[in-house]
């Protein structure tokens, strides 16, 4: 079992750049499509990797590299655990750490716009850990273990268990892949409030490094839904379709909120939904033996 | 086809336009022009950008503004003045805060004809900056080579190898 690990954190690497630039590019042309566009070829983000690659850029100063790259290692980090069987845990925590790096980048660079970026940056993870942590919870009363392997491989139908968790975890990444309504920090494309906030002064190779690092997170982000759906091979498939068009549905669908507005919203969600779950999952299976 | 080619990414800035040109370029991003089909992505920092639209005369106010964008964006760079009064001044040539078009601050390199200029036309424009941007690349890269070669010891022999050739000769 343990070689599979290594194996699977390996083909994570190499594959989950890959993966999630493809997710990206579906999502580029799926947005088009539902805006009566034609929209950018399916490839179009590994064409704006490469050009951003080769751009060359004085950086704004000598710190933002190195917490940027930084910020790409622990974001691949996470995942590599994730495949590794890690604790789930301590993977949440590394994955705080990489947004940390990237919160302290975009302050490193002193522009007014990513410092307001910054900010709503460390906002929205205040919002959204709660959830994260509600959602671990319940997935160990489901499968009794912190491990991805062992969760998957408890064949638990997690969705039918923890319904208003999986609800909570759909905002988790609503906000982790910077869609509306939660795009405050910076977005993709052409919507721009705060010039591009969280991402201003960032040019050529260090934007490169964000994109890379985002891939790299949605693909884990995705293998957590996963766990919801470990009961068979269809229901794994469905769910995860159904969340990646819900959230791109969501993301077309809703403007952009205030960030008062998303930080209460999501401890709401988290509460209502993630706690209102767990409570009464609790008390149903200590009952049965 | 080069990287740059595939995905030109746009900065736009208003020098005193009258907004007709400004509303024709945020049109070209619109579902019946759909820039982004070419990979085009309206950008609001310099220093992402690849292509710098300009639309309206400028000023003396708003020179520094313009040189500062075309200063912060990475080499290399492409400019795409939009409409007549970037090209010359437009109406308001004659103005005497007026300095002219955009090439009186900084280089241009594709000029959109129009008063107000057609998306059409915008995009035309830009596709050609992009296919500008291509050649560029390929001579700073071709430059970046030979300067590679000469400041390296060996590179630096062989030149004055054929320096000395082409004297005896």
């Amino acid at each position: 079992m343990k070689g599979i690990e290594i194996y699977a954190a390996i083909a994570y690497i190499i594959l989950g750049p890959i993966l999630g630039g493809l997710m990206d590019g579906l999502d580029r042309v799926i947005t088009a499509r539902l805006q009566g566009r034609i929209g950018p070829p399916l490839l179009q983000p590994f064409y704006d990797l490469r050009k951003l690659l080769t751009r060359r850029i004085a950086p704004v100063n000598r710190l933002q590299m190195p917490l940027i790259a930084s910020h790409l290692v622990f974001a691949a980090l996470t995942g590599v655990l994730f495949f590794y069987g890690s604790d789930i845990l301590l993977i949440v925590f590394v994955l705080t750490l990489a947004s940390v790096f990237l919160v302290l980048a975009a302050y490193s660079t002193g522009s007014p716009y990513s410092t307001i970026g910054a900010e709503r940056e460390l906002l929205l993870m205040t919002a959204y850990e709660p959830m994260v942590i509600i959602a671990l919870v319940g997935l160990y009363g489901v499968a009794k273990s912190f491990n991805f392997y062992a969760i998957l491989g408890s064949k638990m139908p997690a969705y039918l268990y923890l319904p208003g968790i999986y609800l909570g975890i759909v905002f988790v990444l609503e906000m982790k892949l910077r869609k509306s309504p939660f795009d405050i920090s910076t977005s993709h494309h052409a919507h721009q409030e705060l010039v591009m906030g969280l991402t201003a002064d960032m040019g050529g190779p260090a934007l490169a490094l964000v994109e890379l690092a985002h891939w790299y997170e949605s693909v884990y982000l995705f293998a957590l839904v996963l766990l919801f759906f470990s009961s068979s091979w269809i229901a794994a498939i469905l769910g995860l379709v159904f969340t990646y068009l819900a959230i791109i549905l969501l993301d077309n669908a809703t403007a952009r909120v205030k960030w008062e507005l998303a930080l209460s919203f999501a401890w709401i969600v988290a509460l209502v939904a993630g706690a209102g779950n767990l409570i009464p999952f609790y008390l149903i299976s200590r009952g049965t033996p | 086809m080069s990287s740059i080619e595939r995905s030109p990414w746009l900065i736009h800035y208003d020098a005193s336009s009258c907004n007709g040109c400004d509303i024709e370029v945020l049109a070209c991003l619109t579902p019946v022009y759909d820039a982004e089909r070419f990979g085009c992505i309206v950008t609001g920092d310099p220093k992402q950008a690849d292509i710098f639209l300009v639309t309206g005369s400028v000023n003396h106010l708003n020179a520094p503004v313009l040189r500062n964008i075309y200063e912060q964006m990475p080499e290399p760079k492409a400019v795409v003045a939009i409409g007549a009064c970037a090209y010359t001044g437009g109406v308001f040539s004659e103005c005497y805060n007026v300095s002219g078009g955009v090439a009186s601050t900084i280089p241009v390199d594709v000029y959109v004809p129009g008063c107000a200029a057609k998306p059409e036309s915008i995009l035309d424009g830009v596709v050609r900056a992009a296919m500008i941007l291509k050649e560029k690349e390929k001579a700073s890269r071709a430059d970046r080579k030979a300067a590679a070669r000469s400041s390296s010891r060996r590179g630096a022999r062989r030149a004055a190898r054929a320096d000395r050739k082409k004297d005896a000769q």
